[in-house]
């Protein structure tokens, strides 16, 4: 796109959001907030343990009482489902087995919340228990018994072992090689909104009706039609606005296929609302992740080969964790240069909720180890942190080593912009004990390349439709989960139409009147709902020209649609009102309507797992952090974070800082105190009280900078926001925690009590390091060799 | 199931409701369930999230730990009533402009709070308004853009805009 920056009259403005309305007033619905005459309440039973055989259900007492309308168990909902095609490992409960404390077993229809809280009471569940696996090591030690029967051996659900490039070879080149291992605790998505749903049957039409919060309408869509074996075109899912999602609603729930069915099974709408402690337990968040990463350097710290091995422990069953898998190896490549890589990756099953994709899935481990490994490159070189990086830093127009297609990259920029703001090099090594400036970079993807289910299909298609009254409305299928995608749709109709945000009506996601968009996950929406408005709008804007033309006598290669008018750009005071220009269309053309359709670019690599990488573009982000440490009681205070992030193109600045900054608050919560931890098999903290995230009080300042490097294939040159600006941030202030004290946390979260035991260390002469000894003593397979691209071959 | 209920009168936002329900019921299942003022939201219904926080005579309370027939013939405020008259609240404004509403589910319980706040003080420092708002989760937006849309709305009431 050509167009310069200041020609635009919406794109990059600050404006409010265009649902801020109704969310400031209370109007938005969420899905728990809808109501429908003869609703009835749904709750779910959950298993006890952790692992065992269900010997009995017995319902009849649950059945008997009053008020109860319907109880299902996993006879009733047999066929299994999941999120990857490859994992359909699921069922909405459980059929014979259960796999975690906390999984659905039982669920029930009543007229009210607690009469059916009462019925579950009453449902007798008869377990036979078997070892519970709640570890990656106990699950390597223990083959049987097997949580599932599929994947390759044991309790291994994905193996992975790739290489590009020649790694021995490389290390040989190299001068100095260094190994370190780190671990990175599971956390969860903690949305304010519990997830709730609500199903309506219509027996006469024999159509379904899910509402539900939801990232991803579309493959709850598909989900529902497989396990209800009801065709798609019954069943319509409307998404309602999501209040919080960050990955914790991405897949096809329990809760949803059991309101459809009960309600199915009831005649009447039923709704069920999870609480708190069940949402913990819904989870998908975090792998807890394992890592060794090996990298030879030459003595100028220019990256001969890297080697990295990922263990996550899964918990129960598959969800994403096919794809997250590969996400711990995939993006390394893809802020430095690494001629010869080799990736070794394995997912095992433990009895504990599923892991899945949480904000960054699956790369905030992987560069959380890669970038406090790359201090520790430079501290053995003799090198500056920085400059190390900028030693391997890829550019633009780059293809990596696994095959991913950089177009543009900011990351250079960025690096200068956030060393300059935060004063690093004034700073790091220079602060006073106990303080410190640490560093680092990362990328993410601007939307998966490819999408979860096979298929050659665009990803997102956006319709618009202008009447007579010279109103326009935008049918997309994505869902806005406070991210901003309503606004970022209307930003885009608005600035091609020559409207305002504002005056462009919404209908999104749900499935009957909007067409498809993969939904919100993988950062994707920008990149391609916004394509696929660019496209839609840019038709009906030919429409409205060509009649406006012949009007006003002019080609319409002279006009201009701006402040509501369609215009000649060399004489602005001949023209027509939008409105006008439509009446002409529509008395000429009929009614003016339009689609546009977003397919990303087809993938480079051709190898088994090259599907998980590639993305139509990619974001960057630096960052610096400031810490401050007490050396006594090992609290650690970060005093602020400077994060420079090339988005492409801001579609809206206070939208996407208000990005960086969620991004930043929900990274420091990982990196400091979150923990999905489990004892005695359950969760140990399943409360928002006891479940520690920061508060208004502990937030220190963000100072966001962003820089625009003009995407090309992005809609107005714009790349993602949500997810990127949270990945430098932990292993940034772990390394400002070596600034300030010399020691290495190398295990998140950092709490006191780590600080403190590696202070401890370092007094007794140790490294001052806590974390992992070490990874098991697996033999992977021998790995799958790529020939690496043409630019790369020596 | 069957179950006693009491006649409750409540006051919300000015407007008088007459309404039976069982009498353990909870202001915010109240709220949402019988007035269908389902502006007020949950995030816990355990008192751990301020999700759910409305005033109670200009106080903010959480109206999950609080019953429904302990508060009668008390005014209470929830989302629905900061604006006045059609006339948006100088929060809700300030909220708008800021981009300090994300997905927006925290967003009735924090200007509920911040009201309670800009009523007492129109001029609160950093550290009080982020006092005030620390029982409030928001796991959007890292707060900065909430803190910066309460000092803007506290300086429009401090100069002469007015807190209906
Ligand atoms: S819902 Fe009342 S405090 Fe969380
Ligand atoms: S805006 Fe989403 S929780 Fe605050």
């Amino acid at each position: 796109m050509t167009t310069s920056k200041r020609e635009f009259s919406v794109i990059g403005r600050p404006f409010p959001r265009v649902d801020a309305w109704d969310k400031l007033t209370g109007r938005t619905q969420y899905a728990d907030d809808l109501t429908l005459p003869r609703m009835a309440f749904g709750k779910i039973l959950f298993s006890t343990q952790p692992h065992a055989l269900i010997k009995r259900i017995d319902v009849s007492r649950a059945e008997r009482l009053p008020g109860v309308l319907a109880v299902i168990t996993g006879k009733d909902l047999p066929i299994q489902f999941g999120i990857m095609p490859v994992s359909q490992d699921e069922t909405a409960l459980a059929v014979d087995k259960v796999r975690y404390v906390g999984e659905p077993v039982a669920a029930v229809a009543a007229l009210d919340e607690e009469t059916a809280e009462e019925a579950l009471t009453r449902i007798e569940v008869e377990y036979e228990p078997l070892q519970p696996i709640m570890s990656i090591e106990e699950a390597l030690q223990h083959p049987e018994p097997r949580i599932h029967d599929y994947g390759p051996e044991g309790n291994i659900h994905k193996l992975v072992s790739l290489e590009f490039g020649d790694v021995d070879q490389g290390f040989e080149e190299a001068d100095h090689v260094r190994e370190d291992v780190f671990f990175y605790q599971g956390n969860t998505h903690m949305p304010m909104e519990q997830h709730a749903a609500l199903a309506q049957w219509d027996p006469g039409s024999g159509r379904l009706t899910l509402w539900s919060a939801t990232q991803t309408p579309h493959y709850v869509h598909r989900a529902l039609s497989k396990v209800l074996e009801l065709p798609m075109d019954r069943i319509r899912v409307i998404a309602q606005p999501v209040g919080g999602g960050f990955g914790g609603k991405d897949d096809p729930f329990s809760h949803e296929i059991c309101a459809a069915k009960l309600s199915m099974l009831t005649g009447r709408p039923v709704k069920i609302t999870l609480t708190r402690e069940e949402v913990f337990y819904a989870h998908r968040g975090r792998h807890p992740v394992l890592m060794w990463v090996k990298t030879g350097v030459k003595t100028d710290g220019t990256i001969t080969a890297m080697h990295f091995k990922s263990f996550l422990d899964g918990g129960a069953y598959g969800s994403y964790g096919v794809a997250s898998t590969y996400y711990t190896g995939a993006l390394q490549t893809v802020t430095y240069k690494i001629p010869n890589y080799r990736f070794q990756g394995m997912r095992v099953f433990t009895n504990k909720p599923p892991c899945g994709p949480k904000r960054g899935h699956g790369t905030p481990q992987p560069r959380y180890a890669l970038e406090m490994h790359m201090d520790n490159l430079a501290r053995d070189l003799g090198m500056d942190p920085v400059e190390l990086r900028l030693k391997n830093l890829t550019g633009p127009d780059h293809t990596t080593v696994n095959w991913l297609r950089i177009t543009s990259n900011g990351l250079r920029e960025c690096i200068e912009k956030v060393l300059e703001a935060s004063g690093y090099r004034d700073k790091h090594g220079k602060l006073p004990e106990g303080q410190g400036v640490g560093f680092a970079c990362s990328t993410y993807i601007c939307g998966a390349g490819l999408p979860i289910y096979w298929n050659d299909m665009p990803h997102s298609e956006v319709q618009i439709k202008v009447d007579r009254s010279g109103s326009v409305t935008a049918y997309s299928g994505a869902i806005d989960i406070g991210q901003g995608s309503d606004t970022v749709l209307a930003a885009i109709v608005a600035e091609v139409l020559g409207l305002q945000p504002q005056d462009i009506k919404l209908v999104t996601a749900d499935t009957d009147l909007t067409p498809i968009d993969l939904g919100s996950y993988s950062s994707r929406v920008t990149m391609m709902m916004g394509n696929a408005a660019y496209e839609a709008s840019m038709k009906v804007r030919e429409t409205l020209f060509a009649a406006a033309a012949e009007e006003l006598g002019v080609p319409a290669e002279k006009l201009e649609a701006r402040d509501r008018r369609i215009f000649v750009t060399d004489d602005p005071e001949k023209g027509l009102t939008f409105a006008e220009a439509a009446q002409l269309a529509e008395e000429k053309f009929g009614l003016i309507g339009a689609v546009g359709s977003y397919t990303p670019p087809k993938k480079l690599g051709q190898y088994k797992g090259s599907g998980v990488g590639p993305s139509p573009a990619y974001s960057f982000s630096a960052c610096v952090a400031q810490v401050r440490c007490d050396t006594e009681t090992g609290e650690i205070q970060v005093e602020k974070i400077w994060l420079a992030h090339d988005i492409g193109r801001a579609i809206n600045p206070i939208l996407v800082e208000g990005q960086v900054e969620g991004s930043v608050y929900m990274a420091l919560c990982e990196a400091l105190m979150e923990e999905q931890v489990f004892r005695k098999n359950v969760h140990k903290i399943p409360s928002l009280l006891d479940y520690k995230t920061l508060t208004f009080k502990e937030m220190p300042p963000v100072e966001t900078i962003l820089i625009e490097t003009d995407e090309p294939r992005g809609p107005f040159g714009a790349k993602e926001a949500g997810q990127g600006p949270l990945l430098p941030v932990m292993p940034a202030v772990a390394n400002a925690l070596y600034d300030a004290l010399g020691i290495r946390i190398e295990e998140l979260p950092i709490t006191p009590e780590k600080v403190l035991k590696a202070l401890e260390d370092k007094l007794k002469g140790g490294e001052g390091r806590v974390g992992p000894k070490g990874i098991p003593n697996y033999e992977f397979p021998e790995p799958i060799r790529v020939e690496p691209p043409q630019e790369w071959k020596r | 199931m069957h179950r006693e209920a009491t006649l409750l009168h409540l006051r919300v936002n000015g407007d008088d409701y007459s309404v039976a329900v069982p009498p353990h019921k909870t202001l915010l299942e109240v709220l949402r369930e019988d007035l269908l003022l389902t502006g007020t939201k949950h995030g816990c219904e355990v008192g751990e999230c301020g999700t759910c926080t409305v005033l109670l005579d200009g106080e903010p309370v959480l109206s999950c730990l609080t019953l429904a027939v302990d508060v009668q013939g008390r005014g209470i405020t929830t989302v629905e009533g900061l604006a006045q008259n059609g006339e948006l609240h100088p929060l809700q404004v300030a909220f708008a402009e800021r981009g300090a509403a994300q997905c927006g589910y925290c967003t009735p319980g924090m200007l509920l709070t911040a009201k309670a706040l800009l009523d007492r003080n129109p001029r609160p420092t950093e550290d009080e308004i982020q006092e005030a708002l620390s029982g409030n989760l928001c796991r959007c937006t890292g707060y900065l853009k909430i803190l910066e849309a309460v000092r803007l709305a506290g300086e429009r009431l401090a100069q002469g805009g007015h807190t209906p």
